[in-house]
């Protein structure tokens, strides 16, 4: 791995749903980057092609072309993998919904410890994290509750907890704080730019709330699947 | 960490009632092979007991089970003549189905060759085996008789002075020993009154017949009982049973015996292959099929139990393959429920058979070799069935999480 390698880069990335009459461009020729501990917010109306522009970088929704690369190698040229796109995903990304997508069976600890078991830790080591990722995310001492259980920030907070779980390189989220109060969204949005900027990973934000855009270091924009960069909102991190 | 253990938790209510309803399934399964087994065994119960190397019958017939033998008793002195005969014995039976104490009884009641057998032989589980030649039986466990017990059966009664267990007609009748004498008195036993109208008859006959005019004694006679009119044989029995002197050929006594025109002669072995292919052998194939049928209805309930079960948790598993989850974790999830799904429904299947089986009217033999069968069937049964859950968990794209 590259030492200045950006965390994400897409070049020139296209996404077409369909095919005739049916045939829907969700993705217009998309190039952007972006470098590790930099947090960036996606904005644009519904429809617009975020999500599928996260799901492509996140390898499960592969492009129509253009490239894609993550820490500087290119893993998917159009719909073609380059390199095992599941341990990429478990290696390197971590993902966080609108709904918090917990485990129903699994409780809050074992949520985060199944994305540590799947890396192959487990044990003491891997409840030590979890622990402690539930600790700084605030929801320890509802470690072993189930989801249901839970408030939905709690359950928000636990995604959180598990997508970091394997120290990814970058943290995808699509519309994280869609199930908050404005409080807790805005609490929620904090936590993304603290753990982009102390964990050194590319954090990208789908997000519709206007009113938290100043924690992002950039923000994008989407427009029926055109991408463009609006201007920085916030100085450049360190 | 496991999961499949921690899905069953949660779904611990639904999870057992599934395994409960799948292991009275298994266990009509394994009853039906037990009551298989149990046919074919009571089947040849008798014959095994009996231990006869050759069946004397009455000529071309395959009786005295698969149909009616009968054939002269002084078979028996014959076969006694043969060299190399260690013992011949008379075999009687029938069955009769009469009342006793308010509730009705089927006994199939075998008439021993006294004095030479004394049901010595005869599996008894209390009492003794008959000490008599007249007025003892020993009875099978099935037919509700205590020893001490005393039965009328025809114009005498009987004292019950020993029980078996396990001694079974292949009508599923229980068994009742007593003398050959005995068990002939009940089978030919007639009402006061038609001894009297048949001897009356046999009177009235003598007298027109023209003989009677140059020997009076016959017509004195023929108004008396039957053994004593030399004119009239003993009565019939089934069969004449012969065990042979050790090292002697069998091929060479029945060679002897088929010579005589008047009788059939199997060997013991094939006396058993003759009563499984014949009364038992519809009963037995109608089982044999109902219990195929069952297993693949089991194999398709499970298959759909585990299909929904799969289905249940298919937004998990494409949130688990999202998280990089390798193939064998996910596999490993929905085999292990099955298996889990499989073991306790098979260990329900024996503890509630071993509680129901034998208040079954019928024998219900459960063998080890069967349970074996059976764990064997429910592992197929159980990767089968989980064959089209494990298609959909693994044809899951981890981007269905998103819908
Ligand atoms: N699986 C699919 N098949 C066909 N068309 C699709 C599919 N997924 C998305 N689309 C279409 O692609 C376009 C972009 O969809 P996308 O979900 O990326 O929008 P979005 O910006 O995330 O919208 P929202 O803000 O409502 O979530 C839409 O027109 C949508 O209808
Ligand atoms: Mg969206």
């Amino acid at each position: 791995m590259t030492q200045h390698a950006p965390a994400i880069e897409t070049i020139g990335i296209s996404k077409i749903y369909g095919s005739g009459n049916t045939e829907v461009i969700a993705l217009r020729e998309a190039t952007m980057t972006i470098q590790r501990g930099e947090v960036v917010a996606l904005l644009g109306p519904s429809g617009s092609g975020k999500s599928t522009l996260l799901s492509s970088i996140g390898l499960i929704n592969p492009p129509t072309s253009g490239q894609i690369k993550i820490d500087g190698k290119v893993v998917m040229d159009g719909p073609k993998p380059f390199v095992n796109l599941q341990r990429y995903r478990r290696e390197r990304l971590g993902f966080i919904f609108q709904k918090s997508n917990l485990i129903p069976f699994l409780s809050a600890i074992e949520n985060v410890m199944i994305a540590l078991s799947i890396s192959g830790i487990e044990g003491r080591p891997a409840k030590r994290r979890a622990m402690e990722l539930l600790d700084s995310l605030g929801v320890a001492e509802r470690a072993k509750n189930l989801p249901s259980a839970l408030s939905g920030g709690q359950q928000q907070r636990v995604a959180i907890a598990r997508a970091l779980a394997n120290k990814p390189s970058l943290l995808l989220a699509d519309e994280p704080t869609a199930a908050l109060d404005s409080k807790l969204g805005r609490q929620v949005m904090e936590l993304f730019r603290e753990i982009g900027h102390e964990n050194q990973a590319g954090v990208l934000v789908v997000t519709h709330d206007q009113r938290s855009l100043e924690v992002f270091d950039r923000i994008l924009h989407m427009d029926d699947g055109l991408l463009t960069e609006l201007e920085v909102a916030n100085s450049k991190p360190k | 960490m496991n999961l499949a253990i921690r899905d069953v938790r949660f779904n611990l209510g639904r999870f057992l009632l599934t395994a409960v309803g799948l292991g009275l399934l298994l266990m009509i399964v394994m009853g039906m092979g037990g009551i298989y087994k149990g046919i074919e065994e009571d089947a040849v119960l008798l014959i095994d007991e009996l231990n006869a190397d050759l069946w004397i019958v009455q000529s071309d017939t395959r009786g005295p089970f698969a149909e009616l033998s009968r054939l002269p008793a002084n078979v028996e002195d014959r076969a006694w003549a043969v060299p190399g005969v260690a013992s011949a014995r008379r075999f009687v039976t029938h069955t009769v189905q009469r009342e006793y104490q308010g509730r009705s009884i089927r006994i199939s009641i075998v008439g021993l060759s006294w004095p030479t057998d004394r049901g010595e032989w005869l599996p008894i589980i209390s009492g003794r085996t008959i000490a008599q030649g007249h007025y003892e039986m020993v009875a099978d466990v099935t037919l509700g008789l205590g020893v001490g017990e005393h039965i009328t059966l025809g114009k005498d009664t009987y004292h019950v002075v020993g029980i078996t267990k396990n001694m079974i007609s292949s009508g599923g009748d229980g068994l009742a020993f007593m003398s050959i004498a005995d068990s002939q008195a009940i089978q030919f036993d007639a009402a006061g009154e038609a001894t009297r109208l048949e001897r009356a008859a046999r009177r009235g006959r003598a007298e027109d017949d023209d003989i009677t005019q140059s020997q009076p004694g016959m017509l004195e006679r023929a108004n008396m009982p039957a053994s004593m009119n030399p004119a009239f044989g003993s009565p019939m029995v089934s069969a004449i049973l012969v065990n042979l002197k050790p090292g002697v050929d069998i091929e060479i006594v029945r060679e002897v015996m088929n010579g005589w025109a008047d009788v059939t002669v199997y060997s013991g072995e094939q006396e058993r292959q003759l009563l499984l292919q014949g009364p038992v052998d519809r009963a037995r194939r109608q089982i044999g099929l109902f219990r195929v049928l069952l297993v693949a209805i089991s194999a398709i309930i499970m298959s759909l139990i585990l299909y929904t079960m799969t289905l249940d948790k298919i937004h998990d598993i494409a949130l688990l393959k999202l998280m990089g989850a390798k193939d064998r974790v996910i596999l490993g999830l929905v085999l292990q429920e099955a298996f889990l799904l499989g073991a306790i429904a098979y260990v329900l299947a024996y503890f509630i058979g071993k509680k129901l089986f034998p208040f079954f009217p019928r024998r219900v033999i459960v063998t080890n070799d069967m349970l074996v069968w059976l764990a064997f069937a429910v592992m197929v049964i159980c990767i089968v069935g989980s064959a089209l859950g494990i298609r959909k968990a693994m044809s899951v794209e981890p981007n269905e999480v998103l819908s």
